[in-house]
C-alpha cells in the first residue's frame, strides 16, 4: 500500500468526524418523546402505528386526491366524518401541533413545510374575525 | 492538468482575488434573498421576469456562441481556429453554469427545483430548455477535457470524441432556439410573439459569443503570452460583422412590422424601448437611454470594423475597441431591452416599470463573477497546455 | 487490475446515471402522466360558421357570465363580491402595486378589454369598474408552459387549478397568461393577512397564485365566494358550460356576451355582458 502513512490516519480522522454525533451524545438517543394524544378520542383514521409510519405519505394522497382528482370524499372516522385534509381532519382531534407534532418532529430533525400554508390551530385562532 | 490553476503570476491571482470579493457579495445578498423571498428584487406582478432570467437568457447565445468557432475548425477544416477552439468549448461551459445559477436565482422555492425532473412535462419549453442546456453543458465538458487531454500528451484525439463533437453543433443551435421559444410561444405576449425571435436570438449569440472570445483572445495575449494569431482573430471580427448585420436586420424588421402594420399591440413594446410609452399622461422610458445607448455601439462597433477590413489596417486595439462596444450593444439588446420590454404593456394594457434593487444587481454581479471565475481558471489550464507544448 | 477497476468506474458511473433518469422515464412513459391534459378535452365541433373544427370540451365545464348592467346600478356589489372572496381564500392585503395579490379585483373596460377598445363607448364602459378573474380556459397557455404541472385543467369540471405545494416559482405561467389574472408570492404573505379562514390555507412565499373557482367550495355544495355575494340579483352566473339546461346556458342563449381577447386561443369560460 502507499502512502499508508497519509491514508490511515486520514481515515481514522474521517471515522472520527462522522461519527462524531453518536459518541457526542454518550451513544444515547435522548428521551423518546411523547406527543400529547387527543382526549377522548380513541380512533385515527388508521392504526396509530400505521399513522406513525405513513403519515407523510397520507397527507400527500389526500393533498393529491383534494387537489388533482377532486376526489373530495370524506374520511369516517369513529362514526364521524372529515373532510380530507391537514387542516380539516388532523387537527380537529390533534388540536395542539406544538404538543403533538412539533414533539416527535422536533426530535428527529426534521422539518415538514406543511405550516407555511396550512394554519395550526393556535395560529388559526390568533387572527380570528372579531365582529 | 488541474494543477496549472494553482501557479500563476500575481496579476493572476489579484484578478481571481477580485472575482472571489463579488462572488462574496453575490453570496451574502443571495442569502438575504432566500431567507425573505423575491420581494428583494425589482419585480412586480407586472413584471415577473427581471435581470436574472434576462442575463439567462442572454448567456444562453453567449455559451451557443462558441458554434462559431467548433463549426469552422471541425466541419470546414479551418484551421487557424485551431488554437482558440477549446476557447470557445471553455466559454460555453461557464456561460452555461452561469445560465443555470440564474435560473436557481430566479426560482421562488429553489428547493423544488428538481420538481421539473421529478413531474417531466414535455409540454413544456422550460422543461426542454433544461434538458438542452444540460446536455450541452456536457458536451462542452467532454469534448473540451477530452481533445485538450489529447493535446496536451500530443496524440491524435479518440475517434469517438468527433461524435461527440458533431452532436454539439445541432445542440449549440437548439439551446437558443429552445430558450427562444420559452419567449414567442407566449399568446398575450405581442413583443415576443414573432417568428423570427429565434433566428434573431442565433444572430446575436453569433455576434455576442465570438466578440467576448475576442476579447479574452486580447487579454491572454497580452496578460498570458497566448497569441490566437492574427488571422484567427481577423476571420473571428468577419463572423461577428455578419452576425452584428444579419441582428440588426431582423430588428430593423420588427420596426417595419410593429409600425407599418399599425397594430398597437406591436408597437406598444418598441415605443416604450426606443421612444417612452405615454400612459394616463405619463411616459414611461427608463429603457430608452439604454436603446440607444446600444444603437450607437453597435454601429460604432461594425463602423470600427468595416474601416478595418476596407483600409486593410489591423490594429489590436481597434479590434477591442470594437468587440467591446458590440458586446455590450447586444447585452443591453437581449440582456435588458428583450425581456423587460415584453412586460410593457401588461395584458391589461397597464405600464409598470422595472428597476432592479441593489440586492438583485449584488446576485447578478456574483454569478457573472462566478462564470468569469470559472471561465479564468478553465483558461489558464487551456493556456498552460499550449504553453507546455511549446516548451 | 487497473483494467478491472476502469471497467468497475465505468459501470457504476453508467448506472448511477440510469437511476438518477430513471423517475422521469419511468413517469414520461406511464399514462398516468397525460391524465390531466387530455382526459374529456378532445372532440372537435362542428357547424358554426365562424370556426375551423376547434376542439371543444366534453363533460362539465364551469364558466360563469359577469352582467355589468348589474354592477353598474349597484356600485357596492362588486367590493362586496370581491371581498368575500379575499375572506375565504386568506388573501393578503398589500398596499403597493409590486406585491399585489390578486384573485378577482376591478380594471376600467379599457384594460379588461384592450382589444375591443373604441373611442366611443358606452357611458358603463367608460365609467365603471369591471371584475376581472381568471378565465379558467379550455386551451390555457399557463397550464401549457408550466414545467411540473403545478397548473392543471381539471377533468372533471374545467377548473384551471393550482397545486401550492408543486409550484417552483418559476413564474412561466405569469408570462403566459394573457389575461394577467395570476400573482406572485414575492414574499411571506401571512403578516398582510387580517383575518384567518381556518377552513383555508394560507400560501408561502415563492408560489403562484390565481382564482380557482371555489373548487373548495363547490365540494361542499356551496356557490362561489363572489357569486354566492351576489345573490339574487344575477350580476354573476355560474354553471356548467356544456349543459344546454344549465341557468348558465339559458343566459348565454338570450343575451350577447363578450369575452378577453378571444383571439388568444385560449376559448376563456368567463363570459361578460356589456
Amino acid at each position: 500500500m502507499y502512502n499508508k502513512g497519509t491514508i490511515i490516519p486520514g481515515l481514522v480522522i474521517f471515522i472520527v468526524f462522522v461519527t462524531f454525533p453518536l459518541w457526542y451524545n454518550g451513544l444515547n438517543a435522548g428521551p423518546v418523546p411523547k406527543p400529547d394524544l387527543p382526549v377522548g378520542e380513541k380512533e385515527c383514521v388508521a392504526p396509530a402505528g400505521e399513522m406513525r409510519d405513513n403519515h407523510m405519505k397520507l397527507l400527500n394522497e389526500w393533498r393529491d386526491a383534494v387537489l388533482r382528482d377532486n376526489d373530495r370524499a370524506n374520511v369516517k372516522v369513529g362514526g364521524k366524518e372529515y373532510r380530507k385534509g391537514l387542516q380539516m381532519a388532523c387537527m380537529q382531534c390533534h388540536t395542539d401541533k406544538e404538543k403533538f407534532c412539533d414533539s416527535c418532529h422536533t426530535y428527529a430533525a426534521v422539518s415538514p413545510t406543511c405550516w407555511d400554508c396550512h394554519l395550526t390551530p393556535a395560529e388559526a385562532a390568533s387572527k380570528k374575525e372579531t365582529h | 492538468m488541474i494543477e496549472k490553476v494553482l501557479k500563476g503570476k500575481s496579476t493572476y491571482w489579484m484578478w481571481l482575488a477580485v472575482l472571489g470579493t463579488c462572488i462574496a457579495i453575490g453570496a451574502a445578498c443571495y442569502v438575504r434573498q432566500y431567507m425573505f423571498g423575491l420581494g428583494l428584487t425589482g419585480m412586480s406582478r407586472d413584471v415577473s421576469w427581471g435581470l436574472y432570467i434576462s442575463q439567462f437568457t442572454f448567456l444562453v447565445g453567449v455559451a451557443a456562441g462558441g458554434l462559431m468557432l467548433v463549426l469552422p475548425y471541425y466541419v470546414h477544416d479551418y484551421k487557424a481556429f485551431g488554437r482558440i477552439t477549446i476557447l470557445g468549448e471553455f466559454l460555453a461551459i461557464s456561460a452555461l453554469i452561469m445560465c443555470l445559477m440564474f435560473i436557481m436565482a430566479d426560482l421562488g422555492q429553489p428547493l423544488r427545483g428538481l420538481n421539473v425532473v421529478f413531474f417531466p412535462t414535455p409540454g413544456s419549453m422550460l422543461f426542454w430548455d433544461m434538458c438542452v442546456l444540460w446536455g450541452y453543458l456536457i458536451l462542452n465538458c467532454l469534448c473540451g477535457w477530452v481533445i485538450l487531454t489529447a493535446e496536451r500528451k500530443q496524440v491524435h484525439p479518440p475517434k469517438w470524441i468527433y461524435i461527440f463533437v458533431y452532436i454539439s453543433i445541432p445542440f449549440a443551435v437548439s439551446i437558443h432556439t429552445v430558450t427562444a421559444m420559452l419567449y414567442c410561444g407566449l399568446p398575450g405576449r405581442h413583443f415576443w410573439l414573432s417568428a423570427i425571435i429565434a433566428p434573431r436570438f442565433l444572430a446575436s449569440a453569433f455576434a455576442a459569443g465570438p466578440s467576448l472570445i475576442v476579447l479574452a483572445c486580447l487579454v491572454l495575449r497580452k496578460f498570458a503570452n497566448f497569441d490566437a494569431g492574427k488571422e484567427a482573430i481577423q476571420k473571428l471580427t468577419t463572423i461577428i460583422m455578419y452576425a452584428v448585420i444579419i441582428n440588426t436586420f431582423f430588428f430593423l424588421l420588427e420596426f417595419f412590422v410593429g409600425y407599418y402594420s399599425g397594430m398597437p399591440g406591436h408597437i406598444h413594446s418598441l415605443e416604450y424601448l426606443f421612444f417612452g410609452l405615454e400612459h394616463d399622461g405619463h411616459v414611461y422610458n427608463n429603457l430608452v437611454p439604454f436603446m440607444w445607448t446600444a444603437t450607437a455601439f453597435s454601429f460604432t462597433g461594425l463602423g470600427i470594423l468595416a474601416y478595418m477590413k476596407i483600409a486593410k489596417v489591423f490594429d489590436y486595439r481597434l479590434v477591442g475597441v470594437a468587440s467591446a462596444l458590440i458586446f455590450l450593444s447586444l447585452w443591453a439588446d437581449k440582456g435588458l431591452g428583450f425581456v423587460f420590454g415584453g412586460f410593457v404593456p401588461n395584458p391589461l394594457n397597464e405600464v409598470t416599470e422595472y428597476i432592479p434593487t441593489a440586492n438583485e444587481l449584488g446576485i447578478t454581479l456574483g454569478i457573472w463573477a462566478t462564470g468569469f471565475f470559472i471561465l479564468t481558471l478553465l483558461y489558464k489550464i487551456a493556456v498552460g497546455v499550449e504553453h507546455e507544448i511549446e516548451a | 487490475m487497473d483494467n478491472t477497476r476502469r471497467k468497475f468506474l465505468k459501470i457504476a458511473g453508467a448506472a448511477a446515471l440510469a437511476g438518477m433518469s430513471a423517475p422521469a422515464i419511468v413517469k414520461l412513459t406511464s399514462h398516468t402522466a397525460f391524465a390531466s391534459e387530455d382526459a374529456g378535452h378532445a372532440t372537435p365541433a362542428h357547424g358554426e360558421a365562424g370556426a375551423h373544427g376547434e376542439p371543444v370540451s366534453t363533460g362539465v365545464r364551469l364558466g360563469m357570465v359577469i352582467d355589468m348592467r348589474v354592477f353598474a346600478v349597484q356600485p357596492m356589489l362588486l367590493d362586496q363580491a370581491i371581498a368575500a372572496c379575499n375572506k375565504v381564500h386568506n388573501i393578503p392585503h398589500f398596499t403597493d402595486r409590486k406585491n399585489e395579490i390578486k384573485w378577482i379585483w376591478k380594471a376600467p373596460y379599457a384594460n379588461v378589454f384592450p382589444e375591443q377598445e373604441t373611442l366611443h363607448k358606452s357611458e358603463m364602459a367608460k365609467t365603471k369598474p369591471f371584475a376581472v378573474l381568471c378565465n379558467h380556459c379550455d386551451n390555457p397557455s399557463c397550464v401549457r408552459v408550466c414545467p411540473t404541472k403545478a397548473t392543471f385543467v381539471q377533468p372533471e369540471n374545467g377548473i384551471v387549478g393550482m397545486d401550492f405545494h408543486r409550484c417552483i416559482g418559476c413564474r412561466f405561467c405569469m408570462a403566459a397568461c394573457p389575461y394577467g389574472a395570476r400573482s406572485f408570492n414575492w414574499q411571506d404573505p401571512r403578516p398582510f393577512i387580517t383575518n384567518y379562514n381556518p377552513d383555508f390555507p394560507t400560501r408561502m412565499r415563492g408560489v403562484v397564485e390565481k382564482c380557482n373557482f371555489c373548487g373548495e367550495r363547490l365540494a361542499l355544495g356551496l356557490e362561489p365566494a363572489c357569486v354566492e355575494a351576489c345573490k339574487g340579483t344575477g350580476a354573476m352566473v355560474f354553471g356548467d358550460l356544456n349543459d344546454p339546461a344549465s341557468e348558465i346556458r339559458g343566459v348565454l342563449d338570450k343575451e350577447f356576451t363578450i369575452q378577453r381577447n378571444p383571439a388568444a386561443g385560449t376559448r376563456p369560460s368567463v363570459y361578460y355582458i356589456v
